[in-house]
C-alpha cells in the first residue's frame, strides 16, 4: 500500500513519517507542494509535521492553499484516508478538511513532552484497532485545539492533564466519515522500541491495512 | 567633540593601522579599512589567542577534519563522519537576548552545514546571573525562547547542554551553542576556493544592514553602559529560510555540484570570501551591484561586512551552475552569481563601475597581528576553611533546599521549550549525563555533552581544565560511550589585563593533558574574550563539548534507576570537597586536583561494564555531589533507595562535596561479581540498595532522607517557581 508523504518548504518530519510507514510495512511516496497531483497509487496520505512557510501568516494557512492540496481533496472527497500530525493537523483545519482551529498554547510556550492519550471514539478506520492509553510524545508552539466538541468528531483526548490548554482535552478530531483525521501528537515518532514507545504504530498501521 | 580617527572608532590600534599600508602598497580605502578592522577584531582573528591555542592536542586517527575549516569532524565508519563545533554568541545575547540566543543558533548550524553535513542534534551552553535579578530572568528567559524559536523551527533537535546561574554572569552571560552533523567522508566540503573561472554563487537572504560590525563592535571589547545603542548591531533571524537553505544545500551537496562552500558569519562576506580565497590560494572579484540588497542605498563596506544571516557563499563551475540556480529556485531562495574565482590572489570588489577593494586576500586572514598576551599568575587559593562553614542542623532539609536551587534543579523547563525529538534519533532526552543521539541509518548512536567546571578554574584554572574535560568524559561513559572527539569554547575576560592570560593559558594546559591522556583530539574551537563589565569579570568558563561512540544505540545506559533489589555501587576515586562547590555557592577554596589517569581508568571501565550489559544505570557525581546523583536517578525512576555514604570530615561535606572522578551506578545483584573482575583497579563499593519510595543516605552516625516525590516536586518545580 502507498502512502504519499506531503512536502512543504519548511517540512521537517517527512522523512521520520516515511520511515513509520516503512516500519508498518507499506511504502512511503513523496508529494511536493507544488504538484497538481497525488503520486500513482496513492491508497493514503500523511501531511507531517513541521513549519510550513515558517509558519508565516497562522500555522498551516499557506500550506492550506498549495496546489497539492487539491488534489488531498479529491482524495479525502473519495473516501481516502488522510492523516494530519500537527503541523498536517492545522493544514487540515486551515482547509477546512477537519473541524475546529489549533490555538496557541495555554502556556504561550513551544512544549516538548511525553503524552497519553485515551480513545475517544474507535469507530473510525484510523482508531479502530487502538487500545490506550496510547503514551506518545507532543511537540508544538500552537496545538490547543478550539471547537466545538458536541459537533465535531473528537477521537482522542489527552489522559490526565491538558498540555496545551486544548478545549475538552481534545488532542486529535476526524471528519464526519472518519477517513480524514488530524491530531497534534507524533505517532510517527512512537514506533520504534529504541526511542522509548511503539503506540503510534497502531495509527500508522491504519494507513497500509488490506 | 572631536572625533577619534577612523581607524579607531573602527577598533584598530595605531600600530595596526600603520601595518596595513605596508601589507598592501598604499593606504587603504575606506571599505578596506573596514574589512581589516573586522578580520583583525579578536572575534575573527584570535590575535591574543592563537599561540596558547597550539597547545590542545588535535591528531587522532578517527579525525578526518581537524581545526581550520568551519568544523571539525571524525569518521564513525561505514563510510561516515561526524561534524562538531561549538561557538559563542555571547555579547548579541547581551544585547538583544531573544534574536542573540537564535541567530547563534542559526551560525553554528551554518558551520556545519558548510562541510557539507546534516546537522543532527544542538545543545547549549548557558550562564546567566542569579535568578533574583529581573534582568537576568529577561535575558534568560529570551534567550531560552530565541534557542527554541530557530531550532524548532529548522528540525535540528535541541537534545542538551547545560546551564548555570551566578552573579559573576550578571552583566556578561553566555550563550555558547554547539551542533553535530553527519556527512559522508568522501563527500566532505571544505571552504578553499579551487579553480580561476569559477562562480561565486551567493545564496539565501538579502543583504542589508543588520549585523553591522557585530564581530568588531561587540565580540572584541567590554560592554558597558550604553549597549543599548549597540542593539542595531544584532542579527535579525529567520529560521525558515536556514531549513530551506539547509534542504537545499544538501541536496546539492549530494549531488556533487558545489566546488567549495562557506558560510556567511561574523564579518559576513568579506570574513566567507577571503578565507575562501586565501585557503585556496586564489583571487576573488566581487561586483557588490549584483548582490542582492535589502535597502538599495548600502554603501560598498556595509555591504562587505553585513552580518544578514542565512546566507551562503558557494564555488560552482560553469558546468553545474544551471543545476545550482535551478535547485536554489525549487526551494524558493534567491540565488546570485555575485562574482568569479581569479589568480591573482586578491580580494576585489567592484562598486558601479569603481574597485573599491583591491587587497591580497592572505593580508586579511593569514598577516592579522599575533600578540602574546601578559601571564602574570594568581596567587594560589588556599584550601576551604572548613570550620568556618556552617554546617546544617538537619542534612534532609539542606538536601532539599540544594534540590530546588536553579543550578542543581532540573532544567525541565528549559528542555521542554525544544523539540528534543524531531528526526526521531533522540535514544536517551534531555536531563541525564549526555544525549544519545542514534546516527541515521545505522546502528551506532553518538553521546554528546557540554561540560564545563568554572567555579573550579577561577580557584584553580589547571585543575579545573582537567576537570571540564574529565566531567565530559564521565558523562560519555554514563551512558557507555567511549569518548571521541572535542570541541571548545573559551569563554573569558578582558586578555589584556589582570591574571586573565594566565588563567587562559593554565586551563588550556589542564585540559590538554587530560584530553592527551583520554586521546581525544580537539577538532574544532571558538574564543570568546572580553566578557567583562566595569565592576564584574566572569569565571573562566571553558565550555567543552564532546561526543562519544556506541557500537550498539540499544546498548545505552540511563541515569535513572530501574528495579527495586538492584545494587547501587559508588565507583570511581577521589575525596568529595565543599570547595567551590554547589553548596558553597561561590569559587572559594580550593579543589582537590584531578588524578587523571584514574578517570581514564574510570570511563574504560563504565564504557566496558555498558558494552558488557552490565549496567543498569549510571549517573555521575557532580554538582551538588552524591545527594543530588541519588536523588535524580531516584526521580527519574520513580524508585527510592537506601545507601551508606563512606564518611568523611563531617556530613554535609559527605553528602554535598564534589571533585573526584566519581559515579553512582546499579546493577542486577548476581552481576556484582562480574563487574568487580571487570573493575581490576578502580575503585568501586556497594552502598545499599534500590528500592521504597524515600532516598536514605546514612553517613557514619546521622541519616538524610527525603520522599522521592518531595525531591521531584523540588528539584522539577524549582526553575518554574524561580522564573514566575
Amino acid at each position: 500500500m502507498t502512502v504519499a508523504v506531503v512536502r512543504f518548504p519548511g517540512s521537517l518530519d517527512h522523512d521520520s513519517a516515511a520511515r513509520a510507514v516503512r516500519t508498518a510495512g507499506g511504502d512511503a511516496a513523496p508529494a511536493w507542494h507544488q504538484d497538481a497531483e497525488l503520486p500513482a497509487g496513492t491508497h493514503a496520505v500523511i501531511i507531517p509535521g513541521g513549519f510550513s512557510y515558517g509558519d508565516h501568516l497562522r500555522p498551516g494557512a499557506i500550506a492550506s492553499r498549495s496546489p497539492i492540496m487539491g488534489a488531498v481533496r479529491r482524495h479525502a472527497e473519495a473516501g481516502g484516508l488522510v492523516l494530519g500530525i500537527c503541523n498536517g493537523f492545522q493544514v487540515l483545519c486551515e482547509s477546512g478538511l477537519l473541524p475546529g482551529a489549533l490555538r496557541t498554547n495555554a502556556s504561550l510556550s513551544f512544549v516538548c513532552r511525553q503524552v497519553e492519550l485515551d480513545v475517544a471514539d474507535g469507530d473510525t478506520p484510523f482508531t479502530q484497532a487502538l487500545i490506550g492509553p496510547l503514551s506518545i510524545p507532543v511537540k508544538n508552539h500552537d496545538g490547543a485545539w478550539y471547537g466545538d466538541p458536541s459537533t465535531a468528531r473528537v477521537v482522542l483526548r489527552y489522559r490526565g492533564e491538558n498540555p496545551l490548554g486544548a478545549v475538552d482535552s481534545v488532542a486529535g478530531v476526524a471528519n464526519g466519515a472518519g477517513n480524514v483525521m488530524g491530531l497534534m501528537p507524533h505517532p510517527e515518532e512512537a514506533v520504534d522500541p529504541l526511542l522509548g514507545s511503539v503506540d503510534g504504530l497502531g495509527l500508522i498501521s491504519a494507513l497500509v491495512a488490506r | 567633540m572631536s572625533e577619534a580617527p577612523l581607524h579607531r572608532q573602527l577598533g584598530l590600534t595605531d600600530a595596526e593601522n600603520d601595518r596595513i599600508p605596508e601589507l598592501i602598497g598604499r593606504p587603504p580605502t575606506d571599505p578596506e579599512l573596514v574589512m581589516f578592522s573586522l578580520m583583525w577584531s579578536e572575534h575573527c582573528s584570535y590575535k591574543h589567542s592563537k599561540p596558547l591555542l597550539r597547545r590542545f592536542p588535535t591528531d587522532g586517527p578517527r579525525v578526518v577534519q581537524g581545526p581550520g575549516e568551519n568544523a571539525g569532524a571524525v569518521d564513525v565508519g561505514d563510510g561516515w563522519a561526524v561534524a562538531l563545533k561549538v561557538e559563542s554568541h555571547n555579547h548579541p545575547s547581551a544585547v538583544e537576548p531573544f534574536e542573540g540566543a537564535a541567530t547563534g543558533v542559526g551560525g553554528i548550524v551554518r558551520d556545519i552545514l558548510a562541510l557539507g553535513a546534516r546537522p543532527i542534534a544542538l545543545l547549549d551552553s548557558l550562564r546567566f546571573g542569579t535568578l533574583d535579578s529581573a534582568r537576568s530572568r529577561h535575558l534568560f528567559t529570551r534567550a531560552v525562547d530565541g534557542i527554541g524559536h530557530y531550532g524548532n523551527c529548522i528540525g535540528v533537535p535541541t537534545v542538551g547542554g547545560e546551564v548555570l546561574f551566578d552573579d559573576r554572569y550578571e552583566d556578561s552571560c553566555l550563550v555558547n551553542a554547539m551542533c553535530v552533523g553527519m556527512v559522508r567522508t568522501d563527500g566532505m566540503l571544505k571552504a578553499a576556493a579551487r579553480t580561476p573561472g569559477n562562480h561565486l554563487v551567493l545564496i539565501g537572504n538579502r543583504t542589508g544592514r543588520d549585523g553591522i560590525g557585530g564581530a568588531s563592535v561587540l565580540a572584541s571589547a567590554e560592554l558597558s553602559e550604553d549597549d543599548a545603542d549597540k542593539r542595531p548591531s544584532v542579527q535579525v533571524s529567520d529560521p525558515f529560510t536556514e531549513r530551506k537553505l539547509m534542504d537545499c544545500c544538501l541536496e546539492l551537496a549530494a549531488a556533487g555540484a558545489f566546488a567549495a562552500l562557506q558560510d556567511l558569519g561574523a564579518a559576513g562576506l568579506t570574513s566567507a570570501a577571503s578565507e575562501m580565497a586565501a585557503k585556496g590560494g586564489v583571487g576573488l572579484l566581487i561586483e557588490l551591484d549584483r548582490i542582492p540588497l535589502r535597502e538599495q542605498d548600502m554603501a560598498p563596506a556595509e555591504i562587505l561586512v553585513s552580518e544578514s544571516q542565512e546566507r551562503m557563499l558557494a564555488e560552482v563551475t560553469e558546468a553545474r551552475l544551471a543545476e545550482v540556480l535551478a535547485v536554489c529556485e525549487r526551494w524558493e531562495l534567491l540565488a546570485t552569481v555575485i562574482g568569479t574565482v581569479t589568480d591573482t590572489g586578491n580580494f576585489t570588489a567592484v562598486h558601479r563601475g569603481e574597485t573599491v577593494v583591491d587587497i591580497p586576500a592572505s593580508a586579511l586572514t593569514d598577516d592579522a597581528p599575533v600578540y602574546g598576551v601578559p601571564v602574570d599568575p594568581a596567587p594560589a587559593a588556599a584550601p576551604l576553611d572548613l570550620d568556618a562553614v556552617p554546617a546544617p542542623a538537619d542534612l534532609s532539609a539542606a538536601w532539599l533546599e540544594l534540590l530546588a536551587r536553579p543550578t542543581i534543579a532540573s532544567k525541565r523547563w528549559v528542555y521542554e521549550r525544544y523539540d528534543h525529538l524531531v528526526g526521531a534519533n533522540t535514544v536517551r532526552r534531555p536531563g541525564g549525563d549526555a544525549a544519545v543521539v542514534r546516527l541515521p541509518g545505522m546502528d551506532r548512536a553518538i553521546a554528546i555533552t557540554t561540560d564545563c567546571a568554572e567555579r573550579h578554574c577561577e580557584s584553580d584554572p589547571l585543575g579545573g581544565g582537567m576537570a571540564t574535560v574529565l566531567e565530559a568524559a564521565r558523562n560519555l561513559a554514563c551512558t557507555g560511550a567511549r569518548p571521541m572527539a572535542a570541541t571548545d569554547c573559551l569563554n573569558f575576560g578582558n586578555p589584556e589585563k589582570g591574571a586573565t592570560g594566565w588563567r587562559l593559558q593554565q586551563v588550556i594546559e589542564g585540559m590538554s593533558q587530560a584530553l592527551e591522556a583520554l586521546r581525544v583530539p580537539v577538532v574544532s574551537g571558538n574564543v570568546s574574550l572580553y566578557n567583562e563589565s566595569p565592576g564584574r569579570v566572569i569565571y573562566p568558563t571553558p565550555v567543552v563539548g564532546m561526543i562519544g561512540l556506541l557500537e550498539d544505540a540499544g546498548a545505552s545506559v540511563g541515569h535513572a534507576f530501574q528495579e527495586a533489589g538492584d545494587t547501587v555501587l559508588l565507583i570511581g576515586g577521589g575525596t568529595p570537597r565543599l570547595d567551590a562547590s554547589e553548596w558553597l555557592g561561590r569559587a572559594e577554596g580550593a579543589p582537590p586536583v584531578p588524578d587523571i589517569a584514574a578517570e581514564v581508568a574510570l570511563v574504560d571501565f563504565l564504557a566496558g561494564a555498558a558494552e558488557a550489559g552490565l549496567l543498569r544505570s549510571a549517573h555521575d557525581v557532580s554538582g551538588g555531589g552524591i545527594a543530588v546523583t541519588l536523588a535524580e536517578s531516584a526521580i527519574a525512576g520513580g524508585i527510592g533507595c537506601e545507601v551508606n555514604v563512606p564518611p568523611g570530615r563531617r556530613a554535609d561535606e559527605d553528602l554535598f562535596g564534589e571533585g573526584g572522578g566519581r559515579v553512582v551506578a546499579t546493577c542486577r545483584p548476581g552481576d556484582l561479581a562480574r563487574l568487580r573482575e571487570l573493575a581490576g583497579g578502580v575503585p568501586m563499593a556497594a552502598i545499599g540498595t534500590v528500592g521504597g519510595s524515600t532516598v536514605t543516605a546514612r553517613v557514619g552516625e546521622r541519616d538524610a532522607t527525603v520522599p522521592v516525590a518531595r525531591a521531584r516536586d523540588a528539584h522539577e518545580g524549582a526553575l518554574r517557581a524561580a522564573l514566575a
